[in-house]
C-alpha cells in the first residue's frame, strides 16, 4: 500500500516537472538503448551466421588430399627458412587420391559415427546454347550423401533414382533459372529434355530428370544480370567421374551421426586416412570441421558484443550519476517537505524509500523508452547490414530493465539516506 | 484535580553546542503541565526559547535534562525511531508557514499523516472528509495548495493535524502569516475544537491578543517561565 502511494508520488512528481524528467531520463535513455542495439544487432548476426554455417554443414567434416610439406621444400636462404615454390612438384594423379575401398574400409570402421558421405565433383563450367538462348552452368556430380547434406530438393520431376547413380546415367538437375532461359520458365515441358553440353572440346548429352529452385547465397553479391548467373546442373557423380576419367576421390564429407564429438571425430578421421599415405612422398589427408570456426566466429562475435556493451555500459553508468544529481537537487528543493513529513510521523524507512522508489521510477520508464528506442535501433542496424535475422535477445531486455532498476536503487540509496536522516527541526526551518 | 495530565515537564533543560565553548543553555528548568481539555498559550519574544520548547513539546527534539511525559508516554527516554510513532499518533502540527506537500490535494494532504499509521484507503478517505468538512474545506477537497488562499492552507493544515486524533494539537503561530480576518477564522476553528470535541490544544505565539483567547496563558522569558494566569477571552475591537 506505501509501495503503491510512492509510486503513485513519484509519478505525479515526473509529471509536474516533465523536462527534468525527460533529460534526467536521458543518460538512462541513451545507456539502454544502445547496450540493447548493440546486442541486438549482435545477437542477430550470430544467430544468422550459424544458420549459415548450418546450411554450409557445420557439423559436415571435410576430407581432403593435400600436398604434403616435406623437408625438402624448404630452402635455406640465409635470412632464415622460408618455404619456396619447388618446380619439381608432382602434381597429384588419380592414385594419390582416396579410392573406393578406402572409403568403404572407413565407413565400416566408423559405422556408429557415419551417417552418410557427401561427394561432390566439379566437372566444369560451360554455357549451353540453343539457338538464340543461353545458360550459364556449373556441372556438379553429385551422391546421395551430398543430396542429404545439401537437402537439396526438386520442385518439379524427381532426382537420381537408385539406377542412374550407380550407373552413372547422363542425367542431370538444373535449376528453374536455367528453365526460366531456356524453356521460357515451363519446368514441365523441360522435363525430359536432353541438354546438349559442350564441355572441354567433347560434347555430352543430359537428359533432365528434375528441376530445383535456386536461391541466391546472400553473402555474395551477384554482379551480373539475372539471365547470366551461372547455377548448378547437377548430374550423378559416376556420371562426372566418366566424365573426367576417374574413379577415385581428391576430397569429400563425412556427415556424422547426431550428438558424436564432432572436434575429436575430425582427429580420428585424419589420422584413419593418412595411414593410407604413410608411404606416399607427396601426398596426405586433411580433415578439418566448420564446426571449429562458427565456434570462434561466435566466441569472436560474443567477446565485441561484450567488448562494445562495457562502453554502453559506462554511458549507463554517467546516466546513473546524472540520476543521483537530479535526486540530490529535489531532495534540497524539497527540504520543507522531508521536515513537514518527518514532522507528521514519517518514520525514516519510508522518507528513503519514497526516495528510492523515485529514483527507480525515473530510470525504469527511461530504461523502458531506451529498450524501444534500442530495439528500434537494432531494427535499423540490421537492415543497413542487409542481414535477414532480427533477434531480439531476450536477455538483453531482461538486463537492461534489470540494470536500470539496479542503478535507480544503487544511486538512489545515497539521496535517500540523506533526506532520510535529515533533522525535522532543520528541515522545517529550511528556506 | 480530577483531569487527566497531558503534558507533565519536570526540570527541563536544553543546552546545545555541549561541550563546546559557545555552550548555550535555551531552557533552564521548565516545569509543565497542561491537562487534558485544556487550551494554552505559551507566549514569549524571540529567543526566549519557546520555539525550541515546542520542539520538546512536539517530540521533535528531546531534552538535554529534566522529564517529559505525553500522554503516559516517557519521551525523554525514546527511542529516534519512537519519537516518529508518538508524532504521529500523539500530536498534530499546525505551523506558521502551513507545510502542505506541494502537487498534492487537499483530501491527500490530510491523509498523510494517517497512510504513516497504517491505515486502509478507506479508512484515510472517510476520515479526511469527515475533517475537511469540520473546517469547512469540503469543496476544496481536490484542490492543491497552490489553488489554496492562505487561510484555506491553514484550514487544511488543521485537518490534517486532526488526523490521527491526537492528545494535543500542537500550533506554532497558526495566524502569523495571515490577516487578521483570515487569522480570525482559523482561530475560530481551534476554539470550536477545544469546546465540541474537547481537544487539548497548546498555542504558540508572541501576540499577547490571541493568548488572550486562551484558557491559560504561560509566559516564557530567557528559557524559564516568568508567569502564568488566565487568559481574558476572545478580545474584540
Amino acid at each position: 500500500m506505501m509501495l503503491l502511494e510512492n509510486i503513485r508520488l513519484a509519478l505525479s512528481g515526473l509529471k509536474s516537472n516533465k523536462m527534468r524528467a525527460l533529460l534526467t531520463m536521458l543518460g538512462i535513455i541513451i545507456g539502454i538503448a544502445s547496450v540493447i542495439a548493440i546486442m541486438t544487432v549482435g545477437n542477430s548476426l550470430t544467430v544468422e551466421l550459424n544458420k549459415e554455417f548450418d546450411s554450409m554443414g557445420a557439423s559436415n567434416i571435410e576430407v581432403i588430399v593435400t600436398r604434403k610439406i616435406n623437408e625438402e621444400d624448404y630452402s635455406y636462404d640465409g635470412m632464415g627458412m622460408s618455404y619456396t615454390t619447388v618446380s619439381s612438384y608432382k602434381t597429384p594423379t588419380d592414385s594419390d587420391y582416396i579410392d573406393k575401398d578406402m572409403i568403404k574400409e572407413y565407413l565400416d570402421t566408423f559405422e556408429d559415427k557415419v551417417y552418410a558421405i557427401s561427394a561432390v565433383e566439379d566437372v566444369g563450367s560451360t554455357q549451353i546454347k540453343d539457338g538464340g538462348l543461353y545458360a550459364n552452368v556449373g556441372i556438379k556430380g553429385i551422391n546421395y550423401g551430398w543430396i542429404h547434406a545439401n537437402k537439396l530438393e526438386v520442385t518439379d520431376g524427381h532426382l537420381f533414382a537408385d539406377g542412374e547413380m550407380r550407373n552413372g546415367s547422363r542425367v542431370c538437375v538444373v535449376s528453374d533459372k536455367l528453365v526460366n532461359n531456356l524453356f521460357d520458365g515451363d519446368a514441365r515441358a523441360a522435363l525430359g529434355q536432353d541438354l546438349h553440353v559442350d564441355l572441354n572440346g567433347k560434347s555430352y548429352v543430359f537428359n533432365i530428370v528434375g528441376v530445383y529452385e535456386y536461391k541466391q547465397n546472400s553473402y555474395y553479391f551477384e554482379s551480373v544480370s539475372e539471365k547470366d548467373i551461372s547455377t548448378d546442373m547437377y548430374i550423378p557423380i559416376r556420371a562426372a567421374k566418366s566424365i573426367l576419367h576417374t574413379s577415385n576421390y581428391a576430397q569429400f564429407s563425412v556427415i556424422g551421426n547426431t550428438g558424436i564429438d564432432i572436434n575429436q571425430f575430425v582427429d580420428d578421421t585424419e589420422k584413419y586416412f593418412n595411414k593410407y599415405y604413410e608411404h606416399n612422398r607427396d601426398f596426405e589427408v586433411m580433415a578439418y570441421s566448420m564446426n571449429s570456426y562458427m565456434e570462434d566466429m561466435n566466441d569472436m562475435m560474443s567477446k565485441l558484443t561484450l567488448a562494445i556493451s562495457v562502453i554502453a555500459g559506462i554511458a549507463l553508468l554517467v546516466g546513473g550519476i546524472g540520476v543521483m544529481n537530479i535526486m540530490l537537487v529535489s531532495i534540497t528543493e524539497r527540504t520543507r517537505e522531508i521536515g513537514t513529513r518527518k514532522a507528521l510521523g514519517a518514520p525514516n524507512s519510508s522518507i528513503r524509500i519514497q526516495f528510492i522508489v523515485e529514483s527507480i521510477v525515473i530510470c525504469l520508464i527511461g530504461g523502458l523508452i531506451g529498450m524501444l528506442l534500442g530495439i528500434g535501433m537494432g531494427y535499423a542496424g540490421i537492415k543497413i547490414m542487409q542481414a535477414e535475422e532480427f533477434a531480439v535477445s531476450v536477455e538483453s531486455i531482461l538486463v537492461s530493465i534489470g540494470f536500470s532498476m539496479g542503478i535507480g536503487v544503487f544511486f538512489g540509496f545515497y539521496p535517500a539516506n540523506k533526506a532520510a536522516k535529515m533533522d525535522p527541526i532543520e528541515a522545517l526551518r529550511y528556506e | 484535580m480530577d483531569k487527566k495530565c497531558v503534558i507533565s515537564m519536570r526540570g527541563i533543560i536544553k543546552r546545545f553546542y555541549i561541550g563546546t565553548p559557545n555552550e548555550l543553555t535555551v531552557l533552564k528548568g521548565i516545569d509543565l503541565d497542561v491537562y487534558e481539555g485544556e487550551f494554552v498559550a505559551i507566549v514569549g519574544a524571540s529567543g526566549s526559547g519557546k520555539s525550541t520548547l515546542m520542539n520538546i513539546i512536539g517530540s521533535l527534539d528531546r531534552p538535554t535534562e529534566g522529564e517529559y511525559t505525553l500522554d503516559d508516554i516517557d519521551i525523554a527516554k525514546a527511542k529516534d525511531a519512537e519519537l516518529s510513532g508518538i508524532r504521529n499518533k500523539k500530536i498534530g502540527f499546525v505551523f506558521q508557514t502551513y507545510n502542505l506537500i506541494a502537487k498534492t490535494d487537499a483530501m491527500k494532504n490530510v491523509e498523510m499523516p494517517m497512510l504513516y499509521a497504517g491505515k486502509s484507503l478507506k479508512e484515510r478517505s472517510r476520515r479526511a472528509a469527515e475533517l475537511l468538512e469540520l473546517v469547512g474545506m469540503q469543496d476544496r477537497a481536490h484542490h492543491k495548495p497552490e489553488e489554496l488562499s492562505g487561510g484555506q492552507k491553514q484550514r487544511v493544515a488543521i485537518a490534517r493535524a486532526m488526523a490521527n486524533d491526537p492528545a494535543i494539537l500542537l500550533a506554532d503561530e497558526p495566524t502569523g502569516a495571515l490577516d487578521s480576518s483570515t487569522g480570525r477564522l482559523v482561530m475560530d476553528i481551534f476554539h470550536k475544537l477545544h469546546k465540541e470535541q474537547g481537544k487539548t490544544i497548546v498555542l504558540i505565539t508572541h501576540s499577547p491578543e490571541l493568548a488572550e483567547e486562551c484558557e491559560r496563558i504561560i509566559t516564557i522569558k530567557d528559557g524559564e517561565i516568568t508567569g502564568e494566569r488566565e487568559g481574558k477571552g476572545i478580545v474584540t475591537q
